[in-house]
């Protein structure tokens, strides 16, 4: 992942020559990655439909069909597209709001680690010296932890609240990203544009927002196209225990682990949750692999 | 080396001591306890129970004693198995896990490593794109729904054949109460295996060195176990010293779902009942296995990588 080809974006592209961005360059290469695209036209249509699709029911997630209080078999005429779960509410609609809860916790929880990683890993590297030995070593430390074990004991501390869950996954992810920046900006911090904004008397703070943080970006963003899933694995594993988002709530890890006591009976209840769960997995996954070769320039 | 080695573990010490502390009084510092029950209990009782686990007294006081008991291998009296003490539990649960986890280890090094180096060997050839996708679905099926479905097939659709299995149970660690277990357990870490040796061989194969070795002629066989797999396994190594602490120390999940009375379900049962002190001892438990296991790796790559020295 070297960043020997990497420009600011604005300097790089000088009046006469069309050049173009590494950006550009990076998104060209990912569009002609089939696994890439494929994935990244799923995830939109599974955002779309979970974040719209419950509006265009007829019956909402913590509805019950009080004339089938039962596990109903898909069915048109009742508008259960997908059938009911074991008390009668409608499947299609849980598993849509679940992948909302599920994704929006993704999202959040990995924003927060890439808040405090790229925060610790760009000062930490810039800075060196001492402020790097403290903030390096805590984050060793960090990682002798059973950050797991953290996680639940603080789920069960503190109740299972929706914000706690993700501030708390979002704090136990954001080492590994610390690290990989801190590398990047190790590297970055003697180039020569560095040293121009530096002789040119800027801030540290504005050096780092706009020369350090531009360029470990694409790093980044790798990094967090492979964090989200596993955000939402941690999440469903926490439901699993008892510990996710609370009823009438729902997220797929919720529903996953409700299918699967429910697995003889009515194998659809796990199914269904557990088909978007994993098409979202392995679609960020394979986003995350298609942008690494896409941003890397060793393996073109 | 030597002195390496003992500087590393005076420094996991200072470590441990702040996991307990931060532990310690997260956990005291919070409302709601272990006594905590929907029938109320009579204030005397109350109190007693209270005088015998010592919350009345001050909590540095508290902390103190811990600390002290923990030197003595003392990890306190349970809160919910009130007949056991949480060193008793821990030597009961503990063998279980250990067990199971290091036959899940072997087991995924046994078969992931070899499918990675098989699938790195022949880039973008079908069995590449087999064992990448056996892997990408290995890591992204939860565990939870693999051992449920397992249960399913094995335990029973075939019941009525040879195949039949033991959902679940213990039985004194009957060797079929534990394929079903450790199998679950290693899936997800066969396929992070296979990813990442596949990972590195790939990279490692276009180096100079494997030119090199190829180029003075050595057969294929002998440039791939001689001179690239070493430097091959440096990631892999990184992975696996996290993965068996955490392992070892029982997968929650697993020990949950198969019933197995290893530390993992101990954990989740204290973490539920506010067991404080079995939560803690688990805690401490896994914190000084990962501590060890960030050792050894280090270590480790002292003998794959010559170009490491230790001061």
């Amino acid at each position: 992942m070297s960043e020997i080809n990497m420009a600011v974006p604005d300097q790089a592209i000088s009046d006469a020559v069309e050049g173009r961005s590494l950006w550009q360059d990076a998104w060209r290469r990912l569009m002609r990655n089939k696994a890439a695209v494929a994935s990244l036209v799923v995830l939109g249509l599974i955002a779309l439909v979970s974040v719209f699709g419950p509006y265009a029911l007829a019956w909402s997630y913590d509805q019950i069909d009080w004339d089938h209080v039962e596990a109903v078999p898909p069915s048109w005429a009742l508008k259960h597209y997908l059938g009911t779960d074991s008390v009668g509410r409608d499947l299609l609609a849980r598993t849509l709001f679940g992948g909302r809860v599920s994704l929006t916790v993704g999202l959040l929880a990995t924003s927060v680690a890439l808040l405090i990683g790229v925060t610790v890993g760009a000062i930490a590297g810039y800075l060196g010296g001492k402020v790097d030995q403290v903030l390096m070593r805590f984050v060793d430390l960090m990682y002798s932890v059973p950050l797991t074990f953290f996680v639940i004991i603080l789920m069960v501390l503190f109740g299972r609240n929706f914000i706690l869950m993700f501030l708390a996954i979002g704090s136990v992810e954001w080492l590994t990203m610390a690290r990989i920046v801190r590398g990047q900006t190790l590297t970055l911090k003697h180039r020569e544009f560095m040293e121009a904004a530096r002789a040119s008397g800027g801030s540290t703070a504005g050096i780092l927002l706009r020369h350090v943080v531009p360029n470990v970006l694409g790093v980044v963003i790798v990094y967090v196209t492979l964090t989200i899933p596993q955000v939402i694995l941690l999440e469903s594993f926490l439901s699993f225990l008892g510990l996710g988002v609370q009823e009438p709530m729902t997220s797929w890890g919720v529903l996953i682990n409700e299918g699967a006591a429910e697995l003889e009976i009515t194998p659809r209840t796990l199914i269904v949750p557990a088909v978007f769960m994993t098409a979202t997995l392995f679609c960020l996954n394979f986003l995350g692999d298609g942008l690494r070769d896409a941003l890397d320039p060793k393996d073109r | 080396m030597w002195s390496y080695l003992a500087r590393r573990i005076l420094i996991g010490i200072p470590t441990l001591w702040a996991i307990i502390t931060v532990c310690f009084f997260l956990m005291r510092l919070t409302p709601g306890g272990p006594f905590d029950s929907a029938a109320p209990i009579p204030p005397e009782i109350l109190a007693n129970l209270r005088a015998r686990y010592h919350l009345d007294d001050p909590l540095w006081q508290q902390y103190l004693t811990y600390l002290w008991n923990l030197l003595h291998w003392d990890f306190g009296p349970s809160f919910k198995y009130k007949d056991f003490t949480v060193t008793e539990l821990i030597a009961q649960g503990f063998p279980v896990s250990f067990q199971n986890g290091l036959a899940a280890i072997l087991l995924a090094i046994v078969i992931g490593v070899p499918m990675g180096i098989a699938a790195a060997l022949a880039q973008n050839s079908p069995r590449d794109y087999a064992v990448s996708g056996l892997a990408m679905t290995g890591i992204v099926i939860p565990n939870f729904v693999m051992g449920q479905l397992l249960i399913l097939i094995f335990g029973v659709w075939l019941k009525d054949t040879g195949w039949h299995l033991p959902a679940g149970g213990w039985n004194n660690g009957a060797f079929a109460n534990r394929i079903l277990p450790v199998i679950t357990l290693a899936l997800p870490f066969v396929a992070y295996l296979a990813r990442i040796t596949r990972g590195s061989m790939i990279e490692v194969m276009r180096a100079n060195y494997v030119r090199t070795a190829k180029a003075k002629g050595l057969p294929f066989r002998a440039v791939v176990i001689h001179h690239a797999l070493k430097s091959a396994l440096t990631p892999v190594v990184t992975f696996l010293g996290p993965a068996t602490a955490f392992i070892l120390t029982g997968s929650m999940v697993v020990e949950t779902i198969f019933q197995i009375p290893g530390i993992g379900r101990y954990f989740v049962q204290g973490a539920l009942n506010r067991d404080y002190t079995l939560v803690m001892g688990v805690t401490i438990l896994s914190a000084a296995i990962m501590i060890m296991m960030n050792l050894v790796v280090d270590l480790l790559y002292g003998v794959l990588d010559p170009k490491v020295r230790y001061e």
